[in-house]
């Protein structure tokens, strides 16, 4: 499909497959939410061609799109170009790769690296926004999606900021899982799937399959044109791939040398740092359309591992009342007004079962605007439990954003957990068995009713005590 | 805005009320869908109002504005709406010169004082003295939210004698409105958002309370709604004192909410 001009030179996307031409920028397009772009000056638009990533546009981009291609447009212009659509240079609106429109209001997304995990988020992560990882005990499947997250910017050909106190962004790079090709990747997924122990009927819709039905984008050079992409757990992201990849370090030890010449906001010494840095990025870079664009435009997509830890300097996981109760909490402001304001997505990690002063957590969580929390059995009581012995823990999705509408996207069960298998990492709906024994004892009946009494908090106090209802 | 929403409270457009400070909660749930309502409401009211707007962007607020039948950036255009972006703000103050006087230096300081913010409001509300300026019914301010404050290191006392100097100005000295809103946190002990949260409701004259439901998380019900209603003078027998009703809110072209 050839891309055809309209009057006033404007341009139309080739991906777009049925659409009507209004008049004005307004786009009445059935499948795709992209907006128009209006050509400034000279300039070739037609160099950058179908390496879209926007192949989720054909699930069916919602119907009644007049709107849906404003918002979008809106929600890209934002970046410093001043509101309305098409102002100047700054809404040249070709898709970026590895982004896509929301299905249902037109907000640009990017995937988490994980499609199940992008699901639950309501098709992904939205580019502006903050995703929180409260971490796991251990730190061991948290840091597993922090470098899903990062694996798939590198996929996508994103810019990357990676940030640590604890270990070299370097070795954190070098640990990414390896991207998996399309015909390889059903059969470890089903390879997964032989390893259960339990036939459960194939009626039970495991959230992660549901991708299956995802259909392929055409003519796509490799699959760095797809939205989500399946990676191999046991192997490394191979060193040329890396290589390729456009990204920034801050770790925190080499960073702080010296004290000088640092303004001070009532912050933390290492956070000032940081923001900074993250500041001098996207202004350099052009993330927040500064620059005038001659070049493609291109996600930020930034990793903060572990703030919050004492490695940062912050002490609000060591006492109980802290002293720098607030560093952390405006150091995420600030960084939300950075998210905001530039094409970035930020994914950080905060070990909140450190946390002994639930207000800080309640205040971290409402500065975020996806919060997922994970919570592993390692260790715990419930890993002798018999309902959770397929798994390897649970996945809370506290909070997701309503941005640019009043509602979300919010997935209808909040009993969600996670196994680590050899390759894959698989999120699933838990299913209470059913209590088919009427001789169980009683003992175990009120164990079964324990443990699902920690499913689905939600968004509302358990009703109840502890007794066991017997009828 | 809602015409549920509005059917509830007995208000409408054409006769607001005037002199009152609305207080909005949520526990939960998320309360934004009462900010954009009394946004819209008070827009359509042909109200001047100082929207002061710390967690979301401006474009945000523009586009639920527009499924909610108001256009933002004509009413800033007009001088309608003053909108202080703080996330914007914030950015300018860290990172821009040093010499512009900013409305939200308490960031870069440690000392919390709301004055500038007060300053910045005042000027916004006050009716200038020229003749020039189309006549609007009433000032109104509202703030979202106030827990962002907290937050940011302010404390709750500074928070809370911002509040009194607004409503000093605007509710009595001009005869406007303030709707200000808390997030409740009631299963974290949060002792200075709960107090914030108290004082706030003893100076509200209504008091709105978004809540999730009591039985835990429902697709189809998004929560519940309580109505506060105070200081009435004199109380009618039909009129009850404290409503709870269902919601959800969805979106269709032109937002309803289903109470």
């Amino acid at each position: 499909m050839e891309s055809q001009q309209g009057e006033g030179g404007t341009e139309l996307d080739s991906q777009s497959s049925i659409w009507v031409n209004t008049g004005g920028n307004k786009m009445a397009a059935l499948t795709t939410g992209f907006g128009r772009a209006r050509q400034g000056g000279a300039g070739d638009p037609r160099e950058y061609k179908a390496e879209t990533a926007a192949g989720g546009d054909k699930l069916g981009g919602g119907g009644g799109g007049g709107d849906r291609g404003c918002s979008f447009l809106r929600k890209v212009s934002v970046p410093g170009s001043g509101g309305g659509g098409g102002g100047g240079g700054g809404a040249r609106l070709r898709s970026i790769a590895g982004t896509r429109p929301s299905v249902q209001n037109g907000q640009l997304l990017v995937s988490a690296g994980l499609p199940a995990l992008d699901q639950l988020l309501g098709g992904g992560l939205a580019v502006g926004t903050l995703l929180l990882i409260e971490e796991d005990k251990y730190n061991i499947y948290s840091s597993l999606i922090f470098k899903y997250f990062l694996a798939e910017g590198i996929v996508c050909g994103h810019t990357l900021l990676v940030a640590s106190a604890k270990e070299d962004p370097g070795d954190i790079l070098q640990e990414l899982p390896e991207p998996l090709h399309d015909d390889n990747y059903k059969k470890v997924l089903d390879e997964g799937r032989s390893h259960k122990s339990q036939e459960e009927p194939e009626i039970s819709m495991k959230i992660a399959w549901r991708y299956q039905n995802l259909p392929q984008m055409e003519a796509g050079p490799g699959t760095s044109s797809r939205f989500g992409h399946y990676y191999d757990v046991s192997k490394r992201m191979s060193q040329e791939v890396i290589q390729s990849a456009k990204w920034h370090k801050f770790f925190l030890p080499e960073e702080i040398t010296s004290y000088a010449n640092v303004e001070s906001c009532a912050l933390n010494h290492g956070y000032t740092k940081l923001l900074h840095f993250i500041q001098r990025v996207i202004s350099e870079q052009g993330f927040d359309g500064s620059n005038p664009q001659k070049k493609q435009k291109n996600i930020l997509r930034i990793g903060i591992q572990s703030l919050g830890s004492p490695l940062w300097g912050d002490d609000i996981c060591c006492a109980d009342t802290p002293e720098h109760m607030h560093s952390l909490t405006r150091f995420l402001y600030v960084l939300r007004g950075l998210l905001r304001m530039s094409l970035s997505a930020c994914i950080i990690t905060v070990p909140s079962h450190l946390i002994q002063n639930k207000a800080v957590t309640s205040r971290i969580r409402n500065l975020s605007d996806t919060v997922v929390g994970l919570e592993s059995f390692i260790g715990s009581e419930k890993e002798a439990n018999s309902l959770y012995k397929d798994y390897h823990g649970l996945i809370h999705i506290h909070q997701i954003p309503r941005l640019n509408s009043l509602i979300c996207d919010v997935s209808d069960t909040k009993d969600l957990a996670f196994k680590l298998q050899r390759k894959v990492f698989t999120i699933e709906r838990l299913h209470l068995p059913p209590d088919l024994s009427d001789t169980v004892s009683r003992s175990s009946k009120r164990d079964l009713v324990e443990s699902a009494k920690q499913l689905s908090p939600g968004c509302g106090m358990m009703a109840g005590g502890k007794e066991h209802l017997d009828f | 805005m809602f015409p549920e929403l509005n059917n509830l409270l007995n208000v409408s457009p054409d006769k607001p009320e005037q002199g009152k400070f609305t207080l909005l909660c949520d526990a939960k749930t998320d309360g934004g869908f009462l900010v954009h309502h009394f946004l819209s409401f008070y827009l359509k009211a042909n109200c001047k109002v100082c929207f002061v707007a710390l967690l979301q962007s401006f474009s945000h607020y523009n586009i639920v504005g527009q499924k909610l039948g108001v256009n933002l950036i004509a009413a800033r255009d007009r001088g309608q709406l003053v909108f202080f972006e703080g996330l914007k703000s914030t950015v300018e103050v860290l990172f821009g010169s040093k010499e512009q006087p900013n409305t939200l230096k308490f960031i870069r300081e440690s000392s919390s004082d709301l004055k500038s913010l007060y300053e910045f409001v005042q000027k916004a509300l006050t009716p200038s003295g020229d003749g020039s300026a189309t006549s609007w019914k009433f000032p109104v301010l509202l703030v979202d939210d106030l827990s962002v404050l907290l937050s940011l290191g302010v404390e709750a006392v500074a928070v809370l004698d911002f509040i009194q100097y607004c409503r000093a100005t605007v509710c009595c000295q001009l005869k406007g409105n303030v709707v200000a809103l808390v997030h409740d946190s009631d299963q974290t002990e949060d002792e200075e958002n709960a107090m914030l949260m108290n004082a706030l409701g003893h100076q509200s004259s209504l008091i709105l309370r978004a809540e999730g439901l009591v039985t835990g998380f429902c697709k189809d019900v998004h929560g519940q709604l309580k109505i506060l209603r105070r200081g009435l003078l004199q109380p009618k027998n039909d009129e009850a004192e404290q409503w709870n009703t269902l919601l959800k809110v969805i979106e269709i072209p032109c937002a309803r909410a289903r109470i």
